[in-house]
């Protein structure tokens, strides 16, 4: 039985699974307590689970439980990253690089730092998607303090090498900060072996809650931050803050889940993944964004050329998916990391993303593959674009009378 | 976005889709909006020797508010002479599908495919 | 697991069951990104724009003045840190009693150039009207004073104090975290710039608070990225948390003055008994919240007075729950003048919906016996 409309947007958030939601339930019931309670049960028992958690999520990314912050999101982790290792180590140097493909909670962190008097280094990406280690080398400064390169992209799954990051950094003591938000669950990683400073991490886009997540601050060798939100001194004095029990025991099973399942589910999901691209690309001008080697299974962003990417999102309601990210979705312009692929803003436009996760089935796939083939027909059959190409003309060659 | 119900009727049910022959007696063809921007309207009218507009067709790559407002304007044209037609004004396109703020530019696009398609027109048998 | 009676309600109180029920749907089908524009993101979208709508009316406020957060602390982050990012480094004063989660971002101010003034109390923990006066004269820019004390529940008179400071050029903030569900919150009537609520301490979820903001005062998000909460809070939305924090409101709003009442006459009976067992009460001449007695027992260390009142079954605090890891006797005490080794032995009893009259007659019981113990411990160490 298909339900409607077709979940295929697991990248801007998955659901909470069953496993997570029956071990939050009792944290929402009799067990209660503020964490930071230290005069009666209660508040031990929710410090205790809030302690098990940490374990589970440093276990999942190969980390120490000492080294997890609790914050209320992926996106307050890469603002207290980015801001606070720049903020501390701003003696060294003002100079902070990233990649024009990044989320734009990294990037609009950036901004507010240039403002503060930061440079910043916002560097292409190949054609691919991802980013040229040399064209990384170069921008590096003897100032630079400061490096973030998300781990997985949101709109197009590819993979940026990581480790090779890490390694440049580390030779000349950069801090380097991850966003890791699109990663968990899906890539292997070890903390233990990548030379990465600090890691953000989102429970809501690996099978948690929403309103949970947590910075990763590397100890040996150890980096320092400044806090962005003070209080009551919580989470080593980095995040002050009542801490929410349910929703961090919630991310903690979701990422031990993760841990145990990941394997065999990227096999699972890399099947339908492959089905729902050669179902796809059967279709006349489609293209394939980004790598499809260096990129997680979950994750196809395909452009529909000469149809509209708006008109098509409408044309296929019965499937939840997006074009571009979900936090640009409500505007019109074309997606930023497609432009950055050099993807001409008509492909850009007529974009859509299409992330596979734990709940999709084949019977979805074929639905979806199928929607899109007649979809697709019958927007192109309205297309003075279509009609033209079919016609032999050379778009690039036409001037168009711009509004 | 919440489509206006008249909006989503143009959007499943477009009227007049298609085009004419180029060599067709009367028709002309005004194209207007670009790719870049994420909208292409081509709107062809096929007028008698009266000056009455006795047909229109579109085709349009655009959202669902662009391809509404062009399959209404196929409508409201026809039967109109050209400079009737020239009368037709975005904010009328605008409130007969209730289009919300970010979406008044496809109204402007299809008020401007007037024009260029008229203007073809003249161009064509003024000279 | 055992459950001691809960005599803690303003450190967190346990979810209203009702609430409960409003969120588990957002949990379990209803998962989309708020910012989705499919099916399942509008639903989400739809839930934050109703729940916004409820917390506005808990509070007097207009929908679009509420600004979502991940809680209290981050939105007493946000409005002062967000005000004094847009202003040149001037006055900042912050009254002597503040929740370290004002405090400590005033300090953080001073670290970059602004001047802190702490506004003083009086000894029933009220805002000294003379210092007050000064603190005026000195011109601030941005004033802080909390609308009710965690430990004491001493209220102070925002809506006056708000007036002066605004006709000083002012902008005036208050934390009403402790406030809120316990007495009537209005935002207009209080005349304030911003005010910051939270979900936890009314019955709604850890994970959810508010900001809500005069729309013609601008702030510095801290937390920057997707622009969601009109650009003053980036970060996919808690819709579970929030649509609870919206049903905890109007929950809070429905028992009204009616639960005020009988909390203060439980509260009332508490205090009796504390006083037949020698118990010293803070702030007894100050306008106070009606749940919350904050009292030291001469002679008797609070820490291990709260430890053994656990043992007893009674859940209580020796102070703010922040601060509980903390030896140091409360900080709000010591800005009340009271002697160090008097404020050592505070013991603070809150109370809420589901607080009985048998809760605190057997707290008193359990109180009575462990005072007369701990007593005759101290005289034989003597």
């Amino acid at each position: 039985m298909l339900k409607f409309p077709i979940y295929l947007d697991y990248s801007a958030t998955t659901p909470v699974d069953p496993r997570v939601a029956a071990k939050m339930i009792p944290w929402l019931t009799e067990q209660f307590g503020n964490p930071a309670s230290r005069s009666h049960a209660y508040g031990w028992d929710a410090e205790k689970a809030v302690e098990e958690a940490r374990a589970q999520v440093a276990a999942l990314v190969g980390a120490d439980a000492k080294e997890i912050i609790w914050t209320s999101g992926a996106t307050e982790s890469n603002n207290l990253a980015i801001k606070g290792a720049a903020r501390f180590y701003e003696g060294k140097g003002k100079h902070i690089v990233t990649v024009k493909t990044e989320h734009k909670a990294v990037l609009d962190t950036f901004r507010e730092l240039e403002r503060e008097g930061f440079e910043a280094t916002y560097l292409d990406v190949q054609e691919n998607g991802l980013i040229d280690l040399d064209v990384l080398r170069a921008a590096l400064r003897p100032d630079t303090v400061l490096v973030s390169v998300m781990f997985v992209n949101n709109e197009i799954g590819v993979i940026q090498p990581i480790a090779e990051i890490g390694e440049i950094c580390r030779e000349k003591g950069i801090v380097f900060h991850v966003d890791a938000a699109q990663a968990t669950g899906k890539v292997d990683i070890d903390l233990g072996a990548l030379k990465v400073d600090l890691m953000s991490f989102s429970a809501h886009k690996t099978y948690g809650p929403k309103g949970i997540g947590a910075l990763y601050v590397r100890r040996k060798p150890r980096v320092r931050l400044e806090a962005q939100m003070h209080g009551g001194g919580h989470e080593r004095g980095l995040r002050s803050g009542t801490l929410a029990t349910h929703q961090i025991v919630g991310m903690g099973e979701a990422f031990r889940i993760a841990r145990e399942e990941m394997a065999a589910e990227n096999v699972r999901i890399r099947a339908l993944r492959d089905r729902l691209l050669n179902g796809l690309t059967s279709i006349e001008a489609t293209y394939v964004n980004g790598d499809l080697e260096h990129r997680v299974p979950h994750n196809l962003n395909i452009s529909f050329a000469y149809v509209e990417g708006e008109s098509l999102i409408m044309a296929i309601k019965d499937v939840a998916v997006s074009s571009g990210s979900a936090c640009t979705s409500a505007s019109l312009e074309p997606s930023y990391v497609l432009r950055a692929l050099g993807r001409n803003d008509e492909l850009a436009h007529s974009s859509i993303r299409f992330t596979i996760g734990r709940f999709t089935t084949e019977e979805e796939i074929d639905y979806t593959v199928e929607l899109l083939r007649s979809k697709i027909g019958k927007l192109r059959e309205l297309s003075p674009l279509w009609e033209m190409v079919q016609e032999g003309v050379d778009l690039d060659t036409v001037q168009w009378a711009a509004h | 976005m919440a489509y206006s119900e008249k909006v989503l009727d143009h959007y499943e049910n477009p009227r007049n889709v298609g085009s004419f022959g180029k060599d067709e007696e009367g028709v002309a063809t005004g194209m207007v909006g670009a790719p870049a921007c994420g909208d292409v309207m081509k709107l062809q009218i096929k007028v008698g020797k009266d000056g009455v507009i006795e047909d229109a067709k579109f085709k349009t790559y655009g959202c669902g508010s662009a391809i509404a407002s062009s399959s209404l304007v196929t409508e409201w044209v026809k039967g109109k002479t050209i400079n009737q037609a020239l009368e037709i004004k975005n904010t009328e396109i605008a409130e007969e599908l209730a289009l919300p703020p970010v979406k008044i530019h496809c109204s402007i696009l299809a008020e401007d495919a007037i024009k260029a398609a008229v203007a073809d027109y003249k161009k064509k048998h003024e000279a | 697991m055992f459950a001691p009676t809960y005599l803690d309600w303003n450190a967190t109180t346990p979810l209203d069951p009702a609430v409960r029920e409003a969120m588990l749907p957002w949990l379990d089908a209803r998962y989309g990104n708020a910012s989705s524009r499919h099916e399942y993101g509008r639903q989400a979208r739809a839930a934050i724009d109703e729940a916004r709508a409820r917390v506005a009316a808990a509070l007097g406020a207009h929908a679009t003045e509420v600004v979502f957060t991940s809680g209290g602390s981050e939105a007493n982050n946000l409005f002062v840190k967000g005000a004094a990012a847009l202003k040149k480094p001037a006055l900042i004063a912050v009254s002597a009693i503040e929740h370290p989660c004002v405090r400590e971002p005033a300090r953080q101010l001073a670290r970059q150039g602004w001047t802190l003034r702490e506004i003083a109390v009086d000894a029933q923990g009220r805002i000294d009207a003379e210092d007050w006066r000064a603190v005026l004269a000195g011109r601030p820019a941005l004033v802080s004073v909390m609308l009710a004390n965690n430990e004491t529940g001493v209220l102070q008179d925002v809506a006056a104090l708000a007036a002066e400071a605004r006709a000083a050029g002012a902008l005036f903030h208050t934390d009403a975290v402790q406030a809120l569900g316990k007495m009537a919150v209005d935002f207009r009537t209080l005349g304030v710039h911003g005010l910051t609520v939270s979900a936890h301490k009314i019955g709604g979820p850890l994970g959810a608070g508010a900001l809500v903001l005069d729309k013609r005062v601008e702030l510095a998000p801290l937390i920057a990225g997707g622009g969601q909460e009109r650009g003053l809070r980036s970060g996919t939305e808690n819709v579970a948390a929030i649509v609870g924090f919206g049903v905890a409101c109007e929950r809070a709003l429905a028992r009204g003055a009616a639960e005020a009442e009988r909390l203060a006459a439980l509260r009332d009976e508490l205090e009796r008994g504390l006083a037949a067992h020698g118990a010293k009460l803070f702030s007894a001449g100050a306008p106070r919240l009606p749940n919350t007695s904050f009292f030291a027992v001469e002679g008797i260390d609070g820490e291990t007075l709260v430890g053994r009142l656990d043992r007893a079954g009674f859940a209580c605090a020796s102070g703010s729950a922040c601060s509980s890891a903390d030896p140091r006797p409360s900080g709000v005490l010591l800005a009340m003048g009271v002697e160090p080794v008097l404020a050592r032995g505070a013991v603070r009893v809150s109370l809420g919906r589901d607080s009985t009259a048998e809760d605190v007659r057997g707290f008193l019981g359990a109180l009575g016996r462990l005072v007369d113990e701990l007593k005759n411990l101290t005289a034989m160490a003597v």
